[in-house]
């Protein structure tokens, strides 16, 4: 069994939703990025989004647009951000899933990256600019190998085409909570939970809601509606913000993402 | 009933390029765009009001000028210049917007955000902008301000607003990085005018609809003056709109060649150019499958060239597919070429070219050594220099 299919089934069990933080692998170097992943486990995450960088990253906001180009700068490379995730498996038990763009995984090899990030203990994969029209030939070669492709929804997705997404999806659906690239927001949309509710109805997995969600408040609230809780860039700020001071960089990651976990679990 | 283009399919590809890689958000609204075009971008009465301000308010049809004096002065085939900087605003880009600025208006939307690298899409769009009452922001690389800032000016004079874009390059990747996130952030009352035939499915086949009126009056006006199809069509590719406007029509005519002259930079062996055709590998960027410059990794590489209008890293797809089946002929000028190219012009016809057509206009000298005098180039005249100026006079 998947991974990701065991930790929402010992959440569902447990009545609790999951909290996915997300980091930019190689932000600001693959040391961190290691450590920054061991303490998010420890501070409660259920599954960590690891993003591999790429040059034009257009689903993302000003905050990750940073950081990849951090991690770029530091000499960050698929290679590399496979090799960093061999290393966590043995020292984290948790779904590690990665986030990048369709060019870094088409100029690797669809077949081979899979493979590649299957054999050093990855469980799936997001592409935010690879929709369902186009994820065919990597979703096809992904469910032989039992490695997930994690389809996204958006606000402007019709009814039909979230039915076609939703089944299409492997481990849970990443529900896009605004028009717009990612980034926290003061204020998320007040229909928010009664749209997740509705996308509920439509499937039997899980959906996680993502883009925007800066704090513990509206992470629980959030929490209450949906299956899980993906927070990026407001972590990313933590870490932008002590660039100059490594051990305490990753205490205040561990802070932060602690208070958002518990927020999260305690719904 | 009009004839069905064959490219590119009804998933938008030209054989293994196209598509549409892009966040979901947007998928819907590529759907309406694609149902709208084909409603009602092709029915007859959007085809009238077009033909109406290509023809009263752009200056369609333009001329197809006998180059005499460089004919004469090249001493091979006789040349044609298709006189696109003759049009308002001074380069082709209007044919496109004007096209989907009356489709934005047919779909009730209200605001119009592009992407510009030289300036010249930007103003065909906030000119459009201001003609039909729409909201125009125009996003511009901080580069491309700095050189082309008499375009910039011309833009906020009509009223549009002009974003700067201060990412990566700084040019016309990073510009259309964040004309697409200002899309999928506005995707409900925006409508996105993509100034080249780049990007996802439908904008490819449709800019190049709106571009293929430059073919078709050459096509016509050629056979008028010398009885015969031309040997060469030349233009210059950076997203390749004005080359696919050009060369389409004659995609069947198998013994008209095309060639598609990219910018060499500083020169295609210091790597540092935006010749994706020549040099790229295939990779996917701004939403679609196309020759890309990219390091081994997959990351996008930074274009360079002296016009900001094809100093871009990527290329239309429907170029993709004309070079991988050997349709076009993908040539590349340099930096100081170009210069020299917009000497030659000047000098011998009186026209001074846009530093991007000017790489085309440079070409010729190599071009007329293998061709008699009995053959006929066109070559697209897609823009005027004035908007050059500074640079030109910098370096000369």
């Amino acid at each position: 069994m998947n991974r990701i299919d065991e930790t929402f089934k010992k959440l569902r069990a447990d009545n609790k939703k999951a909290f996915i933080p997300y980091v930019a692998a190689g932000d600001p170097d693959i040391k961190t990025t290691k450590k920054i992943v061991s303490v998010l486990a420890a501070a409660g995450a259920d599954i960590v989004e690891l993003g591999i960088p790429f040059s034009d990253p257009l689903a993302d906001g000003p905050t990750i647009q940073k950081a990849i180009q951090r991690s770029l700068s530091a000499g960050c490379s698929v290679r590399k951000v496979l090799d960093m995730v061999k290393e966590l498996r043995g020292k984290v038990g948790i779904p590690l899933v990665f986030m990048t763009y369709y060019n870094i995984i088409f100029n690797y090899g669809a077949g081979r990256f899979i493979k590649d990030a299957k054999a050093c203990g990855a469980d799936g994969v997001i592409v935010p600019d690879l929709p369902m029209e186009e994820s065919g030939g990597l979703a096809d070669i992904a469910d032989k190998e039992d490695f997930y492709v994690i389809m996204l929804a958006a606000p402007t997705t019709p009814p039909a085409r979230f039915r076609k997404i939703a089944d299409r999806s492997r481990g849970f659906i990443y529900y896009v909570s605004l028009t717009g690239v990612t980034g926290a927001r003061k204020a998320l949309s007040a229909k928010l939970n009664s749209e997740v509710k509705e996308l509920k109805k439509m499937t039997a997995k899980p959906v996680c809601v993502g883009f925007g969600i800066s704090n513990p408040a509206q992470a629980s609230g959030i929490a209450s509606a949906s299956d899980g809780v993906i927070v990026g860039s407001a972590i990313i700020k933590v870490i932008e913000k002590n660039l100059d001071d490594r051990s305490r960089m990753i205490a205040k990651v561990e802070a932060f993402a602690g208070s958002i976990a518990r927020a999260i679990h305690g719904v | 009933m009009r004839r069905k283009p064959r490219l590119p399919d009804n998933r938008g590809y030209f054989g293994i390029f196209g598509g549409e890689y892009v966040p979901e958000t947007l998928m819907p609204a590529l759907k309406e765009l694609t149902t709208a075009y084909k409603k009602i971008g092709r029915s007859a009465p959007f085809r009238k009001k077009l033909r109406y301000f290509l023809k009263e308010y752009a200056g369609r049809p333009t001329p197809l000028y006998f180059a005499g004096k460089l004919t004469e002065k090249l001493g091979g085939a006789k040349i044609y210049l298709k006189r696109e900087d003759l049009l308002h605003t001074g380069a082709h880009k209007i044919n496109n917007t004007i096209g989907q600025a009356l489709l934005a208006v047919a779909m009730g939307k209200k605001r119009l955000v592009a992407e510009t690298g030289a300036g010249q899409h930007g103003v065909a769009t906030a000119t459009v902008a201001a003609l039909f009452d729409l909201k125009c922001d125009v996003y511009m690389g901080t580069e491309d301000i700095e050189r082309q800032n008499l375009n910039v000016f011309r833009m906020k004079l009509m009223g549009a607003r002009v974003i700067p874009v201060q990412s990566g390059s700084c040019t016309l990747k990073d510009a259309t990085n964040e004309a697409i996130r200002d899309w999928v952030t506005n995707v409900r009352d925006t409508y996105y005018v993509l100034g080249s035939v780049v990007g996802p499915h439908p904008y490819p086949m449709m800019v190049r609809e709106f571009q293929t009126v430059i073919g078709k009056e050459v096509r016509r006006d050629i056979i008028r003056r010398e009885g015969k199809l031309p040997g060469y069509l030349v233009a210059c590719v950076g997203g390749g709109s004005n080359s696919i406007g050009l060369f389409h029509p004659f995609f069947r005519d198998r013994k008209v060649a095309f060639i598609g002259v990219e910018a060499a930079g500083f020169g295609i062996k210091t790597g540092r150019h935006a010749a994706a055709l020549m040099k790229g590998r295939v990779g996917v960027l701004h939403g679609s499958k196309s020759f890309l410059l990219e390091d081994d990794d997959g990351q996008v590489k930074l274009a360079h060239s002296i016009s900001a209008g094809l100093d871009y890293p990527g290329v239309g797809p429907e170029h993709s597919y004309y070079k991988q089946t050997g349709r076009a002929e993908y040539v590349s000028v340099n930096d100081r070429e170009a210069l020299e190219g917009v000497k030659l012009l000047s000098r011998t016809e009186g026209i001074i070219p846009a530093l991007e057509t000017a790489h085309a206009v440079y070409y010729l000298k190599k071009l007329v050594k293998r061709t008699g005098k009995k053959d006929i180039i066109v070559l697209c005249l897609s823009g005027r220099g004035d908007k050059d100026i500074d640079i030109i006079k910098k370096h000369m």
